[in-house]
């Protein structure tokens, strides 16, 4: 967007109004609780990024397999993938979530020897549980998308390739990945957005991430508007990072 | 012009249809999340438990026409100004932090806090037991009010949406304690789900914090309505309905003058 | 061994499933109820909220594409839950002090409104976008056609625009649905009783964390592809008397 076309008259007028709008919150709202809260806010907010980017990551790794099973896999392969897929699309997160964490909670009693393993140190958190189920449910959205990239390559390529005698996996990791990845990169931005958006649900588990944070102040100030407006803000500027990032990242990659 | 018209009727429709129940209807609201003996939801779907039994007694005391509505903990004092209801009977302590937003009637019940952990463990209620451990607290409640000022030390404060998750943490190992009202606590460690734990004691009072007992919320400046349920609750006292209704969940009386 | 048995025993679950009290299955499904009708409910509000935006965005002035592209942008980048928090607050602090002006005094809001107000509002953001990308996809020379003709706009509207696009805006729509009945989840948080609720407190009342949940689960997933099978239908109705999507893309 140029500067030309972000001074049209009607956008000084409503840029005007956005600041009178951000000036009344300023003057007629209650902020003397940002000092006092701002550390936990600042670990919270640093505890959202990093959920998001390691859920992403695993989920995406996850979802190469789960879409090439789709994809080309034999049929034992291909159903539990798609099973998989299916239940984690057609379920709602928030019960994915207290299933794991609940669900699992309540076996630990019935068997003791858990309690005495190595483990137990990470099971007694609740970021375990909230990584898992972010991962699984970013693997089960990315690998349908997956699924419809790998077959989208253009067969011939394969073909040739094969007829190269390159090994099947070379030939996967040359040709068929790459291709793959640069055909879901355009949809990744919004993907990793609405996980973006998945992150909070993980407060109701006790992770104390930034909606976690703005809940205490909430509880603690009996206040409303303004840490949920606060969070807002947060939430649009990651968003808004987000999207830059990705499409610096698309512009790298060549495309024909 | 006719856009704005069909916005304008179906702006009104949806304000009609939203107040649909008469005026002299009370709302109270309840937590969502069940805090069991005082209010719990059976399968049929029906509220019962001391504090139901008691909100009735008071609504007829009172001749109000109660309706009693369950909203989250969480939100519930903003559902109490936003006018999603209009008095809280959700085992809220008077505490002079919620005053400042809203007022408070007479308390109906009083009970110590207490903290709950495992049979095995030597947790007591004190500061120096429960350094580096994980605690467990509902969400704003006074406990978590409470634990945050006195219980610093603590390897980690978590906070539930529910007492009863909390509880069922502590039965699952995930946290070393929680803190709670006793009667709410008591009644967990005698299922046989909380068997694993008991209670470890009460802690030190602190009456700013913890407040002074338990009384019905209301909108501030809501006086008729709060005289009204002082009113009710002050008969139920006189007549012998609170300790009727007690005497049908607890051993001994939870109300203290 | 055994007490994992127990856990997983059927006939316990079946029995705490069953739909007459003291099982639990008519609480599940009184609660999956509650969220199709809120689910119905947003979706509808948020068709009438996306085919008013997605017209603005395509033909109305510079203010009123502005303000939409704000809506819709902040609406997809905020997650649903605070979303839903601060409609749910701002929607009924609005609506109370509305009718205080007007001098009717507080009006309750029942849980079903103010799910389907806040939902809508979500959705509305969402389908704007649908539309918009569905109307675009119907031939300029069709409308040119019916404006030729004479055809006053409104019905240009419903009589050429809407029934030519809906076969582009199915697809997008059908997963709208599916977020809509999904999202529904997050109304527990603010405590309406709908399917996840209610399956939460059936839960903690039994302590058969595991039962219930699956239980849930399964029920939306039957909601989830029955939709598919309904969607598939409407799909093919709208589409027909036209060519198939793929002899169209290869031309």
């Amino acid at each position: 967007m140029t500067l030309r076309a972000l001074f049209q008259p009607h956008r000084i007028v409503m840029m005007v109004l956005f600041a009178i709008f951000v000036i009344w919150c300023a003057m007629s709202l209650r902020w003397d609780w940002i000092p006092q809260y701002a550390p936990l806010a600042l670990e919270g907010l640093w505890r959202t990024i990093w959920i998001l980017i390691v859920t992403c990551i695993l989920g995406f790794l996850l979802a190469i397999p789960l879409g090439l099973a789709q994809a080309i896999g034999p049929w034992y392969l291909a159903a539990p993938a798609r099973v998989f897929c299916t239940v984690i699309r057609g379920t709602p997160l928030l019960l994915q979530i207290w299933l794991l964490y609940y669900g699992l909670g309540s076996l630990f009693p019935q068997i003791p020897w858990i309690r005495g393993s190595d483990l137990w140190p990470y099971l007694r958190q609740a970021w375990p549980y909230a990584v898992l189920a972010l991962t699984l449910s970013y693997a089960g959205y990315e690998g349908e998308v997956m699924r419809g990239a790998f077959s989208s390559v253009n067969k011939g390529q394969l073909e040739a390739a094969n007829s190269f005698g390159m090994p099947r996996f070379t030939m996967f990791r040359r040709i068929w990945l790459p291709q793959a990845i640069r055909n879901v990169l355009p949809t990744l931005g919004g993907e990793t957005i609405l996980q973006l958006k998945a992150t909070p649900l993980v407060a109701t588990i006790t992770v104390v991430e930034i909606y976690a944070v703005s809940s205490r102040v909430r509880s603690d100030m009996l206040i409303v508007y303004e840490p949920l407006l606060l969070l807002a803000l947060f939430y649009l500027i990651i968003a808004g990072v987000i999207t830059l990032l990705f499409r610096k990242f698309e512009n790298r990659v060549p495309t024909r | 012009m006719k856009l704005k018209n069909i916005v304008k009727a179906t702006v009104t429709a949806a304000v009609l249809g939203a107040g649909a129940a008469s005026a002299e209807e009370v709302k109270v609201g309840i937590a969502a999340e069940p805090y069991p003996p005082f209010a719990s939801v059976d399968s049929a779907g029906n509220w019962n438990g001391w504090e139901v039994d008691v909100i009735n007694a008071v609504c007829e005391a009172a001749e109000l026409d109660c309706v009693i509505t369950p909203v989250a903990w969480d939100g519930i004092i903003p559902s109490l100004t936003g006018g999603t209801i209009d008095v809280i009977m959700a085992s809220m302590s008077i505490t002079d932090e919620r005053k400042k937003t809203i007022d408070f009637s007479d308390p109906y019940y009083d009970t110590p806090t207490v903290i709950a952990a495992d049979k095995n463990s030597d947790i007591e209620p004190t500061a120096e037991s429960l350094k580096g451990k994980i605690i467990g607290v509902q969400a704003s409640t006074v406990h978590q009010a409470y634990v945050n000022a006195h219980f610093s030390d603590a390897g980690e404060i978590r906070v539930y949406q529910t007492q009863d998750e909390a509880n069922q943490d502590l039965v699952a190992g995930r946290i070393d304690a929680t803190q709670a009202d006793s009667i709410a606590l008591a009644d967990f460690v005698s299922t046989p789900g909380g068997a694993c734990c008991e209670i470890k004691g009460s802690v030190p009072d602190d009456k700013a914090i913890l407040g002074l007992g338990v009384g019905a919320g209301v909108r501030k400046g809501d006086d008729a309505l709060r005289e009204k349920l002082n009113a009710g609750i002050q008969k139920i006292l006189d007549d012998g309905t609170h300790a009727e209704i007690t005497s049908n969940y607890f051993k001994t009386s939870i109300y203290k003058k | 061994m055994e007490t994992l048995l127990d856990t997983l025993g059927l006939a316990q679950s079946m029995e705490l499933l069953s739909l007459s009290p003291p099982g639990w299955g008519g609480n599940l499904l009184r609660g999956l109820v509650n969220s199709l009708q809120i689910a119905f409910g947003a979706f509808g509000l948020g068709l009438v909220i996306g085919l008013f935006g997605a017209y603005g965005k395509l033909y109305g002035g510079v203010v009123i594409r502005d303000l939409l592209g704000i809506y819709t942008t902040v609406i997809r980048a905020v997650p649903e839950l605070v979303l839903i928090l601060i409609l749910y607050y701002v929607g009924t602090d609005l609506i109370n002090q509305a009718s205080e002006a007007m001098g009717y005094g507080r009006v309750e809001i029942s849980g079903v409104v103010a799910g389907i107000w806040v939902l809508g509002v979500v959705q509305g953001a969402y389908s704007t976008e649908v539309l918009r990308g569905a109307i675009q996809a119907v031939p300029k020379g069709q409308i040119e056609a019916a404006r030729a003709y004479g055809m006053p706009a409104f019905l240009v509207m419903r009589r050429v625009t809407i029934p030519a696009m809906m076969s582009f805006a199915v697809p997008g729509l059908a997963n709208l649905w599916l977020i809509a009945t999904k999202d529904t989840a997050l109304l527990a948080i603010v405590g309406f009783s709908e399917l996840t609720l209610e399956t939460k407190q059936a839960a903690a009342s039994t302590r058969a964390y595991f039962t219930f949940f699956l239980a849930a689960g399964a029920l939306y997933l039957v909601v989830t592809l029955l939709s598919g099978v309904v969607f598939g239908r409407i799909e093919k109705w709208a589409r027909r008397g036209q060519p198939s999507l793929r002899a169209g893309q290869s031309r």
